[in-house]
């Protein structure tokens, strides 16, 4: 019998290209419900759906394969992504179910540290876990169904953002691109490591210093990658100037980009959105750090200037590594304008 | 030298390039089968960013080959003395990725009603469905697909073979619906996929065309 592989290459690598699901997703009908306030028109985050006048819920789901080898710190990474599109919405998160599909022929006490993981994730986001889901499969998967509540004029929604915001990012790019090489037994103990703590820490945090301003726009970043969903924050409305040198990324990814350990969810990204994005003086490594799906990645928020220093420092002051990298401008040609040096 | 990275998921496909130009001599050939257009590209990107001359070619479904020329002096001095020119290059040097075509050049497929055969019409209407629906599987895809007379309802609102109509026109293929007869349907409004043509242009695609298949 083949032995079973714990770590395939997982994470949000292995979503489905934005293209291919774009495509089906415009053929399902759809009812007109008033009550749900954000669907899957906007490509937002999370569903919102109007309870009373001062109350909504908002769900979310997300599962994928294992993309590191330890199950214990798969389960708060696939839990910590699950979780983030509340926080992307400006939610509390509530109430947490398991999703998990596992093989058959699997040790157990892989499963048990895989939930484990995932439960103390849901406890600090101070949810509780109510119950799950399991399938016998071939290949382990892992995640959470989410709900949250929130208030209906709090919504966060992910395309509000307006000419002169600036764009705040709270975590480094480039985990994709680490867990590749690390698949290829490449990636260096510290590059790793940065990966991890930054998959495994929850969005709350970062979610917490942008509520206390007005936040235009806000979204995770997740598999499509920074810039895809950038364009989709933008809609046809508004482009967006990106600093390259500005965008905080695991630095060891300059050598492995070189050494192209770059996945096809990568590649898919820049079919999406290549087209809509003029590099300028931008390296070859920053493109790809740019594309990179990410997994459990962090906040992309559009705001004023003013507040975006404020939350910066906040988040500063908890060690979240987190930068402005650019800013919201009249629509151009292009959707996405990069440059390599910063202003 | 050649490396089959067929059933490989990336970046394994480029690894296996990366380690094959290594060996490769200077100016030698490395040819990279491989089974998706995502693996190509990656591949081609690699060679672009490495600043190696590479192409990319479909064989068949599923197989794609790139070809990428190793670093050296030796490749370009045999490129310049041989009269016989990189294969596929002409073709490939426009883009750089991979776009392979399945279209077959004169082949036109005309539906001039919404039955195939005649008989039953229950049954005539099952069977057209069933000739769109494998039509969108052949490998080789029509140039054109011309539809007049009855043949104008399937690609409106409301017909079953809407969808398929759409793939067919989303790799690629042509799709014509004659005017007068959406006309004549009452059915200009409810025009689902591909565009409007008139008699002059069917009887110019059907006169050019190589082949024509009518059902």
């Amino acid at each position: 019998m083949e032995p079973i592989l714990f770590c395939k290459g997982g994470g949000c690598t292995a979503k489905l290209g934005p293209g291919a699901l774009k495509r089906v997703l415009e053929q399902i009908p759809r009812k007109k419900e008033p009550r749900l306030l954000v669907g899957y028109e906007n490509s937002d985050d999370a569903a919102v759906y109007q309870l009373t006048e001062d109350l909504a819920i908002v769900q979310t789901l997300d599962f994928f394969p294992p993309m590191v080898e330890d199950p214990y710190l798969f389960g708060q990474i696939a839990a910590a992504n699950a979780l983030s599109d509340i926080y992307a919405m400006g939610a509390e998160v509530k109430t947490a179910m398991n999703i998990v599909c596992f093989p058959e022929q699997m040790d157990l006490n892989i499963l048990g540290r895989i939930l484990q993981g995932g439960a103390e994730k849901v406890e600090e986001a101070g949810g509780v876990l109510a119950g799950g889901h399991s399938i016998a499969d071939t290949d382990v998967k892992y995640g959470l169904s989410v709900t949250g509540t929130i208030h209906p004029s709090k919504i966060l929604k992910n395309n509000g953002c307006r000419a002169g915001d600036v764009l705040i990012l709270t975590k480094p790019l480039g985990v994709g691109i680490v867990c590749t090489a690390s698949r290829m037994k490449a990636a260096s103990e510290e590059a790793m490591e940065q990966a991890i703590r930054s998959m495994t820490t929850l969005n709350k945090y970062a979610a917490g210093a942008l509520a206390a301003h007005e936040v235009h726009g806000c979204t995770d970043v997740t598999g499509f990658g920074f810039l895809v969903h950038l364009c989709e924050m933008l809609s046809d409305a508004y482009s967006a100037e990106i600093w390259a040198e500005a965008v905080p990324y695991i630095k060891e990814c300059e050598d492995y980009v070189e050494e192209f350990y770059l996945t096809a969810a990568g590649q898919r990204n820049r079919n999406h959105v290549g087209e809509q994005v003029v590099f300028e003086d931008c390296p070859f490594f920053m493109e790809e750090v740019l594309f990179d799906p990410q997994t459990s990645g962090g906040l992309l928020a559009s705001l004023c200037e003013e507040d975006a220093k404020h939350v910066k420092q906040e988040l500063e002051k908890q060690g979240l590594p987190c930068a402005i990298v650019g800013r919201i401008v009249e629509k151009q040609e292009k959707s996405v304008i990069v440059k390599g040096e910063k202003r | 030298m050649k490396i089959d990275a067929r059933g490989k998921q990336c970046p394994l496909p480029v690894m296996d390039a990366k380690e094959g130009l290594k060996k490769a001599a200077p100016g030698e050939i490395v040819e990279v089968c491989v089974d998706n257009e995502i693996a190509v590209q990656n591949l081609m990107k690699m060679a672009k960013h490495k600043g190696l001359e590479a192409e990319s070619q479909k064989k068949e479904d599923r197989v794609f080959f790139v070809r990428i020329q190793a670093a050296g002096t030796e490749g370009q001095d045999r490129k310049q003395g041989e009269t016989e020119p990189p294969v596929q290059a002409e073709e490939q040097k426009q883009g750089t990725a991979c776009l392979p075509d399945g279209r077959r050049k004169g082949l036109v497929v005309v539906l001039s009603s919404d039955r195939m055969g005649q008989g039953d019409d229950v049954l005539g209407k099952i069977l057209m469905k069933g000739f769109i629906y494998a039509l969108v599987g052949q490998e080789e895809l029509p140039e054109t697909l011309l539809l007049y007379n009855g043949g104008a309802r399937l690609s409106c609102e409301g017909s079953e073979s809407l969808e398929d109509l759409r793939q067919l026109e989303a790799m690629g293929v042509e799709i014509l619906t004659c005017g007068t007869c959406l006309n004549h349907y009452g059915l200009t409004e409810k025009l689902g996929v591909g565009g409007i043509t008139n008699m002059y242009e069917i009887t110019e695609k059907m006169c050019g065309a190589r082949t024509i298949v009518k059902p």
